[in-house]
């Protein structure tokens, strides 16, 4: 009985086993061997040891594309949980039409990247955008989104809070999942509003929002379809020139293939950092029912 | 203002003791939170909503009238003919833009990809959740970890075993490796396989079931809802693909509508705004559509896939 399940077990889940070495395990390792070679798609790989690697951390272009895009994950990642977790604690104090808002929220997920990029582009249009048009309105001059260099990845970045509707309902569901016991127990000390967000929401969401930053912090490292669309060559000089964007280039544009799997690695190892450091960070405040 | 309902009262007194001795103060509190939060919740909802609805207004403009200071909400005439225009855009640089055949390629993928994507998590999600077997939850912590590879790393070797099947410039590279399962959706279904009881299997064994249509007639059946999550997932990723079909197509016949929608975008200024904005429109009805339809599915599964 017991190899029958194991046999039966094993053939339920090849599709996945054989997925896991295709898909994941064979390009993983490749692209470590390949990042040890020169390579393009009309050279096969020829061993150059540690050149692309030498080449990498000498390279101003790497370091742009690697300083832009941590700056946007330091934005974008903060800002939208911030808004995530303020959305669904609005939604949690159970108003009249939560579900109706809950979708107005969601709305904007849904739109492809391509379509939310050229949006965006229009919205932010200098001459007849339609934010401007507010700035103009209040008399404000509006800064120039997409033409300067500081300000179109902070225009990328506040788009990154357009997003955050899958996030919001993951927090909703742990807001949610919250003991109204432990509010009432709160509310009879006398604790304010603030207090009762600081001392009981936020700790009982913790490991909601510990996953929703992780799962935000790995997307973000790869952004690259928002601004390759609004920002053709990452223009304003190369501001809004990703990771990604160099590492899409350096394989598909320069067919430097071998130094685009280097750049990969690289990156592979930074999300493990960066992931790591919140988990360790988080150690002290992440709070785990025990059952 | 000050009405509150009786009910409210009612069942405030009735339900919990310790309200009957608060003071008046702290219901008027209550309400004044739950004004301030509706007055942000609306304010809130109109600044997502916005420029979706300028997408909507464009959409239907004279192309006079994209383009004036301060911009126009509502057109002098609704212009339905620019989704016909868009759909039979002639640029030229590119000349005719085939929106249609653009579309069929994306059903194409998608159709394809949902249907594997179903068909191969939901079986390799039951051997994780319901059959035991050595090395099994080892391997299921292995799956999860897999999470975290940032696409760009396997991009290159993907790339280069497609283009050395000759899959380069044809759809397979976008929907043969949903029949191979993925780590997101295995764990999702096994989250949901595991909350149907063991003893329906072992009462269908005891029947003399094979494992496999237990899979099918039992599990599958009760797993409707969570496998209109990967559905819906997959779905999702691959009408709204960009990366994958910018990789892999090259012939802009084979374009997908994410990919096409790219050829609106004129290099050199004189954007038709109101024809993208129309074309762009259209690319997302079909998503907007298929969530409103299974809303409710849909959150649950987003939910949770927050919840360990």
């Amino acid at each position: 009985m017991k190899s029958r399940d194991a046999k039966f077990g094993l053939i339920f889940a090849s599709p996945w086993i054989l997925g896991f070495l295709i898909f994941l395990t064979y390009p993983v390792v490749a692209s470590l061997i390949y990042s040890f070679c020169s390579f393009s798609v009309l050279r096969p790989p020829k061993w150059i040891g540690v050149q692309n690697y030498n080449e990498l951390f000498h390279d101003e272009v790497f370091y742009t594309s690697l300083k832009n895009t941590l700056l946007y994950v330091a934005g974008a990642v903060p800002l939208s949980t911030v808004v995530a977790i303020a959305l669904a604690m609005l939604l949690n104090t159970k108003v009249k039409g939560m579900s109706v808002y809950r979708t107005l929220f969601f709305l904007p997920t849904l739109v492809p990247m391509v379509a939310l990029g050229t949006l965006f582009l229009w919205v932010f249009n200098g001459d007849y955008g339609l934010l401007n048009d507010a700035f103009h309105k209040v008399h404000v001059t509006p800064p120039n989104w997409l033409g300067d260099p500081t300000w179109a990845k902070w225009t990328l970045i506040l788009i990154s809070i357009w997003g955050c509707g899958q996030a919001m309902v993951i927090y909703l569901a742990g807001l949610q999942d919250v003991p109204v016991s432990l509010y009432e127990a709160a509310d009879l000390d006398g604790a304010k509003a603030w207090a009762k967000t600081r001392n009981v929401t936020l700790p009982m969401i913790s490991p909601v929002i510990l996953f929703n930053v992780v799962m935000s912090i790995i997307g973000s490292l790869q952004i690259f379809a928002v601004p390759y669309v609004m920002f053709p060559g990452g223009a304003p000089a190369r501001s809004t020139y990703f990771y990604t964007s160099y590492l899409y280039d350096n394989a598909f544009q320069y067919q430097r293939m071998g130094y685009a799997s280097a750049m990969g690695w690289v990156l592979f190892i930074i999300t493990l950092s960066l992931t790591l450091i919140a988990l360790k960070l988080s150690e002290k405040h992440v709070h785990y029912e025990t059952n | 203002m000050s009405t509150t309902k009786p009910t409210n009262e009612m069942n405030g007194s009735n339900s919990n003791s310790t309200l009957k001795k608060r003071p008046q103060s702290y219901r008027n509190e209550k309400q004044a939170q739950i004004i301030a939060a509706h007055i942000a919740l609306v304010l809130l909802s109109v600044l997502f909503v916005l420029p979706l609805l300028w997408m909507l207004s464009t959409a239907i403009k004279p192309t006079s009238e994209t383009m004036t200071t301060p911009p126009k909400w509502i057109p002098s005439h609704f212009l339905w003919s620019n989704y016909k225009d868009a759909v039979m855009y002639g640029s030229k640089e590119l000349g005719y833009i085939p929106f249609l055949v653009y579309a069929r390629n994306t059903i194409i993928v998608t159709v394809l990809s949902v249907g594997g994507a179903v068909l191969s998590n939901s079986i390799v999600a039951y051997s994780f959740a319901r059959i035991k077997w050595p090395g099994r939850d080892l391997f299921f912590g292995l799956t999860l970890a897999t999470m975290m590879v940032p696409f760009p790393v396997t991009m290159v070797p993907t790339f280069a075993l497609f283009k050395w099947l000759g899959w380069v410039g044809t759809f397979k590279p976008l929907w043969v490796p949903a029949f191979f399962a993925s780590a997101f959706s295995i764990f999702l279904l096994r989250q949901f396989y595991r909350t149907i009881p063991m003893e329906l299997s072992e009462a269908a064994k005891i029947d003399g079931c094979s494992e496999f249509r237990i899979f099918t007639d039992i599990v599958a059946p009760l797993s409707r809802p969570a496998l209109m999550v990967v559905a819906l997932f997959t779905f999702m990723g691959s009408w709204n693909d960009f990366l994958g079909p910018l990789i892999y197509l090259v012939d802009q016949h084979t374009f997908t509508l994410s990919l096409g929608l790219q050829a609106y975008q004129s290099q050199h200024g004189g954007t038709p705004w109101n024809l993208l904005m129309a074309a762009s429109f259209l690319v997302i009805l079909p998503v907007i559509i298929v969530f409103f339809l299974a809303q409710k599915v849909f959150i649950q599964g987003i939910a949770t896939s927050g919840l360990k």
